[in-house]
């Protein structure tokens, strides 16, 4: 049977974290290669790395931690934030990472998923959906939450899927960072909308949280960054959690 | 001893060639080498062969096929010399007769079945998406065959292995060798094939964690 997957997020910005595990005994709390790596081995189903580097002169940071993580993690590698055209996917792909996620270039440019997919294949193209509630509908932003390109969310979702993306990567913008769980109705409304395997996304605040991201929210996996990190949580607490509620987990 | 994994082009290959890394840390009395290449005289001089492969089966086959003698030199080194490959994901599909993927293409023809697309059954499935992805079980049947006992040697009675396809091999069961199975969207599947030299997964070991490193050090271990 398929199990659910738990997928902690990091931050990086110029190669380093922003937001991160405080466990006793890390050498260097903002190293991601070492944070990773705690992840894995704690039975991460898959890592995330959302790079928020902002000035163009250090995007290229972000390589090196792909690369350096996939010598030291035999788990799944996504990496997005920032990722504008096919070359720029091609090249994490090529420093190690096993799926790509692409949220502003998928909104402007509709050739970048569709392209991508046909080289790459379906399998490494995650498309990061952040939607924001509108009256009784959700518009897709872009830039970081910055720009509201008035899309309806549940109709990109299934534009998405056509195009040829593997996953959807769906951020909730009111919920994320607030800690009241994820927006189940936007989940469920766009799981039941593709046949893709969606990720829930933002304001997860405890382990009740991501239950519910599964089991009312229909996602097929879980994304979560703060409970996991200052050792809030771990993630064999968290899948011990699910285990117990009746969520099939590896474990 | 040699290992190549061999380089057609299918896309990334770097976590193939990590994993391998690792696993070959673990078992330093064997002086493990291992090469990315398509090179004829790297796979005549390999004692093992790993195929991986990624997107799709018409994709593959293609590249695989339009590197100059690259299918001739494949097939002495493994049904006539018996050397072990290791086929992940579309790896393994390749081994089948057909490939019903974007209209249809011979495979290498070492297994015979057809590669075919998941067919989902929803008033059976517990899960209805495609591509499957994430952690599956993969339930080894190995019957005493040594080779294939060797090469689940150390893991557990059902492990976890990551997966990403939304194609399947669907074998001809006329043939006799050992297989593993998984269960998605309402029905089981050949997730593994074990037939003497030539082993395929249609999961990824280079992604699965520790019981994917042990798989790949059984394999280096044959």
């Amino acid at each position: 049977m398929l199990k659910n997957r738990i997928i902690p997020c990091l931050d990086v910005k110029n190669g380093r974290v922003v937001k991160g595990i405080n466990f006793l005994g890390l050498k260097d709390a903002g190293d991601p290669v070492e944070q990773a790596k705690i992840y894995s081995d704690g039975g991460a189903d898959e890592i995330c790395f959302l790079d928020i580097t902002a000035s163009n002169e250090n995007r290229d940071t972000i390589y090196d931690v792909v690369k350096q993580t996939s010598e030291k993690c035999f788990v799944p590698l996504t990496v997005g934030g920032g990722v504008r055209s096919v070359e720029d996917i091609s090249k994490l792909l090529n420093y190690g990472a096993d799926k790509v996620s692409i949220n502003t270039a998928a909104v402007e440019n509709s050739k970048v998923v569709i392209d991508s997919s046909k080289k790459f294949g379906s399998q490494c193209i995650v498309v990061a959906i952040d939607a924001k509630k509108n009256g009784d509908k959700w518009e897709v932003f872009t830039h970081g939450g910055r720009n509201n390109s008035g899309i309806d969310a549940l109709e990109y979702a299934k534009q998405m899927e056509e195009n040829g993306a593997g996953e959807l990567l769906v951020t909730s913008m009111d919920r994320d960072g607030t800690q009241v769980g994820y927006d189940i109705d936007l989940m469920s409304k766009i799981s039941s909308k593709v046949n893709i395997p969606i990720i829930a996304s933002g304001g997860v605040g405890n382990l009740d949280h991501l239950v519910d991201g599964i089991k009312l929210g229909n996602a097929n996996a879980v994304l979560a960054a703060s409970i996991f990190h200052y050792g809030k949580h771990s993630i064999k607490e968290a899948k011990e959690y699910l285990d117990s509620k009746g969520i099939p987990v590896r474990i | 001893m040699n290992v190549t994994i061999v380089d057609y082009y299918s896309g990334n290959v770097s976590s193939v060639l990590n994993s391998f890394k690792e696993a070959a840390k673990y078992k330093p009395n064997l002086n493990i080498k291992i090469k990315l290449s398509n090179k004829l005289e790297d796979i005549k001089n390999a004692d093992k062969l790993v195929l991986p492969g990624q997107g799709s089966f018409k994709n593959c086959i293609n590249s695989l096929k339009g590197i100059d003698g690259l299918e001739e030199i494949l097939k002495e080194q493994v049904l006539v010399k018996k050397k072990f490959i290791l086929g992940i994901c579309v790896g393994m599909q390749m081994f089948a007769d057909y490939g019903e993927e974007d209209g249809g293409s011979e495979g290498l023809g070492w297994i015979s079945g057809t590669v075919k697309k998941i067919k989902i059954f929803p008033e059976h499935a517990d899960v209805t998406k495609l591509p499957h992805i994430g952690w599956n079980q993969v339930t080894f049947f190995p019957n005493g065959i040594p080779i294939a006992e060797k090469f689940i040697n150390r893991l557990d009675q059902n492990p976890h292995f990551y997966f990403v396809h939304s194609y399947i091999f669907h074998p001809k069961n006329t043939e006799n060798y050992t297989r593993g199975e998984t269960y998605y969207a309402g029905q089981k599947f050949m997730s593994a094939v074990i037939k003497e030299n030539i082993i395929g997964t249609q999961f990824h070991p280079e992604k699965s964690g520790n019981d994917g490193l042990l798989m790949i050090q059984n394999f280096l271990t044959l």
